[in-house]
């Protein structure tokens, strides 16, 4: 492969950085209002308390930021703070930096969407390529409908169903968190137990929604594939079953499937946004959810940007490994 | 024309599952009074009865009110902000697939890094930024000005295929311009498709405004379908019990998207023949 | 003809496709036999039913195809009764098949040495990686190909290198009959040479048996020793090469060999008018009686049987 291939992915990569930036700055200022102003006007409103340390912060922040600045100035400080990766305080957390919030709820978040992506992407894709196949088990071909079906609505919904039925009515699984409250989080297996429970429901919401979505599409690429003429000729050589479904079927089959992948990772985190919500599962979401409740808008600013800068590395890495799987593709321009 | 419904399932599932939604707001709109929706309007936290046959929520809304009133709101927000955005991003496709060169280079390279950019957060900014709560409409709009990124691509890619074709190549030596053969020959060929794209972006446009919905930042006084869940999680309906109370907008949500996916699907096959099951 | 001196023996093959509108005889009702180190032409125009042929004697008839009738020998093993795997075992070991190389015949994502590898594999080959290297080292240079070309993929090689890779992977295991489907289609001239040649020497050294399917008759009449030419679904006519060429008993033959241009004599092109029948709708009696020149009365009513014109030729006309 070639390095100008990972290069232009690179560059591709910082743009989508510098654009989230952008954004993040320019966007706001459209309603022409100050987040620092407004939410210390709100909180004299509720009754006089100020926030300990708003002072200092707004101070902090107008020497930096202030609005008396010309807005170019304001951008190249701003861009300069981003790039040292300082995402400025969280007005309602104060004195909490922003990237700490963030740095304790990322993991989770990861830890979630890494998972269940992986199992629905491989369960799926499998899933799929056995439908596809005349010797695969018959019964199989029942799960397609329900699955199709599910595949429709978002992970949200079926997450509160899912809370319903396995918590609420059956008392099978805890409702909330990630883990048990009052626990110390520990490196335990008790406590790694402990977050496998919490996790399971977010995670089937996840899941089973997604499956049928990466099921279908291989279905119906392993038809075409299959009709190729390479499997043809891999059949008149007398491979075996099995070799002619996993080397000339399902590997070139699955090769739409990992673009699909790059694509649908901004939707699978927006989806998973609102299940951590319902959930109250101490990651991104459920942190962006109360950044909006309390209008601490840089911790709002500071996720979005976050969410973006890593949505795009992951993208940046599928681009990269992509040739690995498709030989045919350094060959072409990038 | 059922016949072929017979044989395009999707469609027939989807048109009839939409077809049901309009039947409950016709004839919702007809028989229920719907300042019900509003709260305090009845006694709150009632199961299911004669009197209210979806229960009502905590702030005294009547839930089949609710629902009467507010899926329209739902379905309207879907509607402005999908059609926008499929007209949208059919302009920039063709105009992108048909002059190519520098111009397709620039539309493309736009939607395609718009789109690894997580829409719903985009919108979450645009929503904190805009202070004050919002109209249905202008939630729309909000969810428009990205709406048109996916359209873009999808009907980029079936343009190029056309352009292929022989009668475009025709259609430029007989001397017609460019906007002609747009409009008289690429378009004509492509409802089917663009169609399907509309009613996906629709459905997509829906799950967006749920979306900001339920994080609170949607339009508050409206009773739309988002904004009730939003007030189920917000009083934490499910661990309280209140079961009636997210089950009929769950229902409703739930047909609109599956009404919406069969309908695209069914659209699909008719737009691309090769997934049509042959007789 | 007892089994000792044919290594392939077709006999009253019938392949059908079920189709709504009626079923459709693709192969009716075929017989010839292959000696040993033959070369074995079948040729015919587009739908005449010969690619079906070779899938049929491979028995990878797929639905809504079936095989309707006829036995399959390979010397003395009838190939109707053997189970699946026996007779996945016998493809590329006993008769192998050349495909059209030069399109999609190789998968895009495997390198060339591991498709001749994993049919070694799969054939119960124990030889070590070190053996197996040698061994694919081995075939590329009986084919004519670089040592290099072990390691690339297809889209890496040219067309005619693809054809040759095929070959190769098709003689690995020393198989008695090769079928070569259209083994040059989209390759030039030269390159076709080079092609047809590297296939006559494999055959030679592997002492194995050649059917050529194609529809080029020029390229036929230089590679093989018997022609037989199919006409909707039937073999209308068999004989050694010379024969055909010199003095065809089939009038469709008759026309396929006038219509070649000879570089000898300047003149008009002819062809033969109108078009092959649509399986579906076969016309009664003699299929090609439609636009044969000499067609009878009998010729519109009775299906011609394919008689015997001494050891090594067939034909089926009223008129042979």
């Amino acid at each position: 492969m070639q390095a100008i291939y990972i290069v232009k992915r690179f560059g591709v990569f910082l743009l989508i950085v510098w654009l989230a930036a952008t954004l993040n700055f320019f966007l706001p200022k459209l309603s022409g209002q100050d987040p620092v102003r407004t939410k210390l006007l709100e909180q004299a409103a509720l009754g006089g308390y100020v926030q300990g340390g708003i002072e200092e912060m707004v101070k902090v922040y107008q020497q930096k930021f202030g609005l008396d600045k010309p807005l170019w100035r304001q951008y190249l400080t701003y861009v300069g703070e981003i790039s040292h990766g300082n995402l400025n305080y969280s007005i309602a957390n104060y004195p909490r930096t922003v990237v700490g919030m963030i740095s304790e709820a990322l993991p989770w978040t990861i830890g979630l969407l890494g998972v269940t992506t992986m199992l629905s992407f491989a369960i799926g894709t499998l899933l799929g390529a056995l439908l596809a196949w005349p010797g695969a088990p018959r019964w199989m071909r029942w799960l397609m409908p329900p699955l199709w079906a599910l595949h429709a609505i978002p992970f949200f919904l079926l997450g509160l169903v899912l809370m319903w039925l396995l918590a609420f009515q059956f008392q099978l699984l805890p409702i909330f968190g990630g883990y048990s409250a009052g626990t110390n989080p520990a490196l335990s297996w008790g406590f790694a137990l402990d977050v496998l429970r919490h996790a399971i429901l977010p995670a089937l919401s996840i899941i089973l929604v997604s499956v049928g979505g990466w099921a279908l599409p291989m279905r119906g690429m392993m038809v075409t594939t299959m009709g190729e003429d390479y499997v043809t000729f891999a059949e008149a050589k007398g491979l075996r079953s099995s070799t002619i479904f996993t080397r000339y079927c399902m590997r070139n089959a699955i090769l739409p499937q990992t673009t699909g992948l790059a694509l649908a990772l901004g939707q699978i985190l927006s989806g998973a946004v609102l299940v951590e919500v319902i959930f109250g599962y101490p990651g991104i979401g459920t942190l962006l959810f109360q950044a909006i409740e309390e209008n601490d808008f840089f911790l709002i600013q500071g996720i979005v940007f976050t969410v973006i800068v890593a949505l795009g590395f992951a993208t940046f890495v599928l681009d990269v490994v992509y040739p690995l799987l498709d030989p045919r593709i350094s060959y072409r321009r990038a | 024309m059922l016949s072929y419904l017979r044989r395009n399932i999707s469609l027939g599932v989807g048109i009839g599952l939409l077809g049901i939604l309009v039947i409950f707001m016709v004839v919702g709109a007809f028989t229920v009074d719907t300042s019900a929706a509003q709260p305090l309007s009845v006694p709150a936290l009632q199961p299911p009865s004669w009197d209210y046959p979806l229960g009502t929520d905590r702030q005294g809304r009547d839930l089949l009110a609710v629902m009467v009133a507010g899926t329209p709101l739902t379905l309207q927000v879907g509607f402005i902000a999908g059609f926008l955005g499929v007209g949208v991003g059919a302009l920039l496709a063709f105009t992108a697939a048909y002059y190519g060169g520098a111009v397709d280079t620039v539309i493309r390279s736009i939607a395609d890094i718009g789109l690894t950019i997580p829409g719903l957060l985009v919108l979450i900014i645009i929503a904190v930024s805009l202070k004050g709560s919002l109209t249905v409409n202008q939630m729309a709009i909000i969810i428009a000005s990205l709406a048109w990124l996916n359209p873009t691509r999808t009907i980029r890619s079936q343009v190029l295929t056309l352009r292929e074709r022989g009668y475009v190549e025709i259609a430029r030596l007989n001397g017609m311009s460019g906007p002609e053969i747009i409009f008289g020959e690429l378009v004509p060929n492509l409802l089917p498709y663009l169609a399907a794209t509309l009613v996906a972006s629709v459905s997509a446009a829906i799950l967006a405004s749920v979306g900001l919905e339920v994080l609170g930042l949607g339009p508050v006084e409206a009773p739309d379908l988002g904004m009730t869940l939003y007030w189920v999680q917000f009083n934490a309906a499910i661990i309280n019990g209140w079961w009636w109370w997210w089950t009929a907008p769950l229902v409703v949500i739930v047909i609109v998207f599956l009404g919406l996916f069969f309908l695209t699907a069914g659209l699909d096959e008719i737009a691309n023949p090769r997934l049509r099951r042959t007789v | 003809m007892d089994a000792s001196t044919t290594v392939l023996r077709v006999e009253k093959l019938c392949v059908a496709y079920d189709h709504p509108l009626g079923a459709v005889r693709a192969v009716d009702d075929v017989s010839f036999v292959l000696r040993p180190r033959e070369r074995f032409g079948l040729a015919g125009e587009s739908g005449s039913g010969k690619s079906t042929m070779a899938l049929a004697i491979l028995r990878m008839i797929k639905p809504p195809g079936r095989i309707e009738g006829g036995e399959v020998w390979l010397q003395d093993t009838a190939l109707s009764g053997l189970a699946d795997d026996a007779i996945r075992r016998l493809r590329l070991a006993g008769i192998a098949m050349v495909p059209q190389g030069s399109m999609n015949s190789l998968n895009p994502v495997v390198r060339i040495r591991d498709q001749i590898a994993d049919a070694l594999a799969d054939h119960g080959s124990r030889l070590s990686r070190r053996e197996v290297a040698d061994r694919v080292r081995s075939l590329l240079m009986q084919v004519g190909l670089p040592p290099e070309a072990a390691g690339r993929y297809p889209h890496e090689l040219s067309g005619g290198m693809k054809q040759r890779a095929c070959i190769a992977i098709a003689i690995c295991l020393r198989p008695k009959v090769i079928i070569a489907d259209e083994p040059t289609s989209a390759l030039d001239v030269v390159v076709q040479r080079q092609v047809m040649e590297t296939l006559g020497r494999v055959q030679q050294q592997l002492d194995a048996a050649v059917i050529l399917v194609g529809h080029d008759m020029g390229l036929m009449a230089q590679f093989v020793d018997r022609l037989g030419i199919m006409y909707a679904g039937r073999l209308v006519e068999v004989a050694p090469i010379r024969d055909i060429i010199t003095a065809p008993r089939h009038p469709y033959t008759r026309m396929l060999i006038d219509s070649l241009p000879s570089l000898e004599h300047k003149g008009r092109f002819v062809g033969i008018p109108g078009l092959a029948p649509l399986l579906r709708e076969l016309p009664p009696g003699c299929a090609f009686h439609p636009r044969c020149p000499m067609a009878e009365a009998r010729c519109r009513l009775e299906k011609p049987a394919v008689r015997a014109f001494g050891a090594d030729a067939t034909a089926a006309c009223h008129l042979a």
